[in-house]
């Protein structure tokens, strides 16, 4: 986090005298640079001095509050939280390969979804409908109640063969949600081609499922891959809610914890280790939104 | 180097074709008739309906009114295969669009490859000798974005060129372009001509319709108000309206 973003893109004057061109940085120059060098100093201690004050005050207030020795003992207790840490990360690894297998899963059903509400024709409309209706239904309905729908719900049914794991169940439950989300994304990225690139294609004689696949598709990929990777951060956390079905998570290892202790700290430990592996995932969605939008300034004009 | 199919009767013709959107008439009523390995050049104000008309004459836009015929076939009729009709058009856009996520070659082979069903070594083969025949033999390998305006374009023309159609669709193909860079790519179309490339071009280049057309109509209103050979229409224009325009643009430097 840089509080003070460096403005030069310019060389030193310093280094600048001998290039072999024989230029000389005029007086003109260097005295701009010591002006700007001294305002960005004046920013840094700035932004230290309101850091430092921020800090300060925000501690006073907490430390301060009438119900901070017991909020302390209840939420921020040392023994709870090493007894808690690797219970915690044991179940943490749930949640990793929760993500890993929903992610490839919500890829690929979402994909499914955006393209079957772009196909054309009237024999697709049934599936059309159908895409429609499911990403309509599953981005409205709350995370939590599709869970306890899916993860309490399917197995009182009682079918045969139908698994009642709650780890299985959770996991279809998120992927029905998510898929539904990353449809929206991937359809969003299909409109965003540029008609004209469809005409292209289609000029050439492509069909229009051969100028989806080779044309649009690949476009619309590579341009939603930002939030495509912020989709993926947000699935990511959820993953802790598949613990209400009484999968061992992360979560629920905390769960167990504050059961028998009546101490909030595992909390604070199953939040932090989430906080922690979502890092860095968003730096790297960050670092690709970032490296995706120098190229398309040097790119021009599509 | 390029093949060219053979035959007299006209490539395109079109009859009253009639074309809107929403209240506006874009085409009414317009008669075009191409002759093999002849150019026919569109000129006109800007929404005269000149880049209508040549989507209309590969099937982008749908007629509202009226026939086209693509070597005596009625490409019109709601029954033909339009992915078959375009195969056989080659189509050049002002704005190039080439896909950018594509390298030049892969550009120009895709259509060969996916559509016509040609192998990989072969369309490769033709499409490399066509784009060093269009001076651009070194770029096969960059991506779109880092050619030239002129190059992007020739590249364009490679890729519609790469499928041998019988019919060649220009549209405004150097509009886009400063004027250096013009002039690299119109002389890729007068060698097409010389070829015997059958085509049809709106352009806003008098100089070179003049030069290049053995056909001008002159558009307005989405109507074709004058045609003729190009000595006709450049130099005893019939229509006082067409006198108008070119006095317009003698006056811009541009004829």
């Amino acid at each position: 986090m840089t509080a003070v973003k460096e403005e030069s893109g310019q060389e030193d004057p310093g280094a600048m005298q001998d290039r072999g061109d024989g230029y000389v940085p005029s007086q003109r120059r260097i005295d701009r640079e010591r002006y700007k060098r001294t305002r960005a100093r004046r920013a840094t201690s700035i932004a230290a001095l309101s850091t430092l004050v921020t800090g300060v005050v925000l501690y006073l207030v907490v430390v301060n509050a009438p119900g901070w020795p017991r909020t302390k003992e209840t939420f921020f207790n040392g023994r709870y939280a090493r007894e808690a840490f690797p219970k915690v990360l044991e179940g943490l690894w749930l949640n990793v390969r929760l993500l890993l297998i929903c992610g490839v899963a919500v890829l690929v059903l979402g994909m499914l979804i955006a393209i079957a509400r772009t196909l054309r024709g009237p024999v697709f409309f049934p599936l059309r409908a159908l895409a429609a209706a499911y990403t309509d239904f599953f981005r409205g309905l709350p995370l939590i109640i599709n869970l306890m729908i899916v993860v309490l719900g399917v197995p009182a049914l009682r079918l045969q063969g139908i698994t009642v794991d709650p780890v299985l169940l959770g996991g279809t439950a998120l992927t029905l949600t998510y898929s539904a989300y990353v449809a929206e994304v991937f359809r969003a990225g299909i409109e965003s081609v540029h008609p004209s690139q469809r005409a292209a294609a289609r000029a050439l004689g492509l069909t229009n499922r051969q100028a989806l696949r080779y044309v649009v598709l690949p476009q619309a990929v590579r341009r939603q891959v930002p939030p495509l990777l912020n989709d993926l951060v947000s699935l990511q956390k959820d993953t802790g809610l598949v613990s209400i079905g009484g999968a061992i998570d992360a979560v629920r290892a905390a769960d167990i914890i504050v059961g028998r202790s009546l101490n909030y700290t595992p909390y604070i430990v199953a939040g932090l280790v989430f906080v922690a592996l979502t890092i860095p995932m968003t730096r790297f969605t960050d670092w690709v939104t970032a490296r995706m939008d120098r190229q398309r300034a040097q790119g021009g004009t599509l | 180097m390029i093949d060219i199919p053979e035959g007299s009767s006209p490539v395109l013709r079109m009859e009253a074709v009639r074309k809107t959107f929403g209240d506006t008439v874009v085409l009414r009523d317009v008669d075009l008739e191409v002759a093999p390995h002849t150019v026919t050049a569109l000129i006109g104000a800007s929404g005269s309906g000149k880049s209508t008309l040549l989507r209309c004459a590969n099937l982008l836009e749908d007629v509202d009114d009226g026939a086209i015929w693509l070597d005596g076939e009625e490409i019109t009729d709601p029954r033909t295969d339009q992915d078959a009709v375009r195969r056989r058009i080659g189509v050049v856009f002002q704005a190039y669009n080439l896909f950018p996520h594509m390298t030049v070659l892969e550009n120009i082979t895709l259509a060969p490859r996916r559509v016509h069903g040609v192998d990989r070594a072969e369309a490769e083969r033709y499409g490399r000798e066509l784009l060093e025949r269009l001076g651009l033999g070194a770029k096969a390998g960059e991506y779109p974005d880092r050619l030239s305006g002129g190059q992007q374009q020739r590249a364009a023309i490679v890729r519609a060129l790469a499928v041998r159609p019988r019919l060649l669709l220009l549209d405004e193909i150097t509009a886009a372009l400063d004027p250096e860079l013009v002039g690299e790519v119109l002389a890729v179309v007068r060698d097409l001509k010389g070829d015997g490339m059958t085509m049809v071009l709106a352009t806003h280049e008098m100089g070179f319709a003049r030069d290049v057309a053995d056909q001008v109509c002159f558009l307005e209103g989405g109507v074709v108000l004058e045609r003729g050979t190009a000595e006709q229409v450049f130099g005893d224009p019939q229509q006082e309206r067409t006198r108008q325009f070119l006095r317009r643009i003698v006056e811009a430097g541009r004829l």
